[in-house]
């Protein structure tokens, strides 16, 4: 147990800040959507003037931290819901919307589901992100337009409720599940082991990232220049590389 | 000098105990006896203790019936690449638990080892309750194995060599001197198989996934009400440490009623 401990211990102090605030470089702590991983780390290689730590999970487990006190330096989310409400808590400074994505019916590489009336067959494993994660609530959009007999077929089929996109990746790269949903981005950084097949337009829900600088973060600075980065600078390759869309406007 | 080593003994003594009971008593503090009666009338809370209570039972089950013998054979045997064997079956220990669940993912997984015998004997695993008894057994079978291998080799060989002479054979000396004499020491490595199965979070939701009422254990239901509905994961793990902490101290009366022979 104490052999655990102290890792843990350390990684715990790192992320309060007590560790990284040596040299000229600052290292700010950007909290993102596990979406974004891929996207994100790229972008920070780019950066030539600060140091990038990154902590990914869910968009609402992370919102969770810093409501109950956790203060990374830049929060990143897989909608513009979750940063809007830490905003009007007085968490989060002024977030804007900064990429477009889209949900794809994503399946294993070698599956021939290729549409999502398939999904409604009896024994087909489905998996899905959990409601309160971005992906679980896009996904409950999409069902609830789709004619109730399948919607109920499907979420019958529903096999597991992951806490966020990594879960569902992780269930359909090792062949446990049939289908899942995911954001293209996901089945794009998945490289073979996914296939995503694209759904209909008028049943596609708007998938919107937000960001926002941290409240009485101590690298305020170089925080505004990952998220101006992003929104205008050099990042925005990297969002395109890894299949992000622009921002609507 | 004698003197200041006892009074450092205290003073780790003191830190250990805040140390360890404060996050504890921290949950107790934050949640309202309201908002508790609360949680225990919503139902994927209930699915969820029930369903923990149900998977626990199971494997602690499994692991003290095949167990109790594997740790017997361990303590009275020597044979070549025992620490091997006892190594092995050490393992899970050590995994962390992500791990253990890729693991059993590779092994008993639908693209897994024995993925298309499983299949073709009708056996599926991921994604339903018999998934999660797996992970827990697996995780948690060595703090039993442990505690059951060196409570046999400390039992008195005298004693054992007593039921020998007077004609009992091995069966029967298990089963009627070593385990009642080791009954208390078994019984401590059973407690601690069981609080390490209920905390089990991270094997079970990469191998058997996260769903109400069939997977979706009292731990995963608290990391998932931990980003929407904090007040109410705070509830759920102020009862899941109530009714830990009830089990094992029943357990240890128990014990305790129960001298060795």
């Amino acid at each position: 147990m104490r052999r655990r401990a102290f890792p843990a211990l350390a990684a715990t102090l790192a992320l309060a800040g007590c560790g990284g605030s040596s040299g000229a470089t600052p290292t700010i702590t950007v909290s993102a959507a596990s979406s974004l991983k891929k996207a994100f780390e790229a972008c920070a290689a780019t950066l030539p003037r600060e140091d990038v730590r990154f902590s990914f999970a869910g968009s609402d487990e992370l919102a969770a931290q810093i409501r109950q006190g956790a203060r990374p330096d830049v929060y990143a989310a897989a909608n513009t819901k979750l940063p809007q409400q830490l905003a009007s808590a007085g968490l989060l400074d002024r977030p804007v919307a900064f990429a477009g994505n889209r949900l794809v019916l994503a399946v294993p590489a070698g599956s021939r589901i290729a549409a999502l009336d398939e999904l409604a067959r009896p024994g087909t494993k489905v998996v899905i992100g959990e409601p309160g994660a971005p992906v679980g609530s896009y996904t409950r959009a999409l069902l609830a337009r789709l004619p109730a007999a399948q919607r109920k077929a499907i979420l019958a089929n529903v096999r597991s409720q992951e806490p966020d996109v990594l879960g569902v990746v992780g269930k359909l790269a090792h062949g446990a599940a049939d289908a899942g949903f995911l954001y293209a981005t996901d089945v794009v950084a998945a490289g073979s082991q996914l296939r995503g097949a694209e759904l209909p337009a008028r049943l596609a829900p708007h998938v919107q990232y937000g960001i926002g600088v941290v409240k009485g973060s101590k690298h305020e600075a170089q925080a505004k220049a990952f998220v101006d980065s992003l929104t205008h600078g050099t990042c925005r390759q990297a969002m395109h590389r890894a299949g992000f869309e622009p921002p609507p406007g | 000098m004698r003197r200041l080593f006892g009074i450092a003994v205290i003073a780790a003594l003191a830190v250990a105990l805040v140390f360890l009971a404060l996050p504890v008593a921290a949950l107790f503090v934050n949640v309202s006896p309201g908002e508790l009666l609360n949680r225990l009338d919503d139902r994927a809370s209930l699915d969820a203790l029930a369903l923990s209570l149900e998977v626990t039972a199971i494997a602690l089950a499994i692991i003290v019936v095949v167990g109790t013998p594997v740790a017997w054979g361990l303590a009275t045997r020597r044979f070549p690449g025992r620490s091997v064997v006892v190594t092995v079956l050490e393992l899970p220990l050590v995994l962390p638990p992500a791990v253990a669940g890729i693991a059993l993912l590779a092994a008993f997984g639908p693209d897994g080892l024995l993925g298309d015998a499983l299949d073709a004997a009708g056996v599926q695993l991921v994604f339903q309750t018999a998934g999660v008894v797996i992970a827990l057994v697996f995780v948690a079978s060595p703090f039993y194995l442990r505690q059951a291998q060196a409570a046999f080799e400390a039992l008195d060989p005298a004693l054992l060599e007593a039921s020998r002479t007077l004609g009992a054979g091995e069966g029967r000396t298990f089963a009627r001197v070593a385990c009642p004499v080791a009954f208390p020491s078994l019984l401590a490595g059973a407690a601690i198989a069981w609080g390490r199965a209920l905390g089990e979070f991270g094997a079970t939701l990469i191998f058997a996934g996260s769903l109400q009422g069939v997977t979706q254990t009292a731990p995963l239901a608290i990391f998932a009400g931990f980003a929407t509905d904090f007040s109410g994961a705070l509830a759920l793990s102020v009862v899941l440490v109530a009714v830990s902490a009830a089990i094992l101290l029943g357990i240890k009366l128990v014990a305790r009623a129960r001298p060795a022979l």
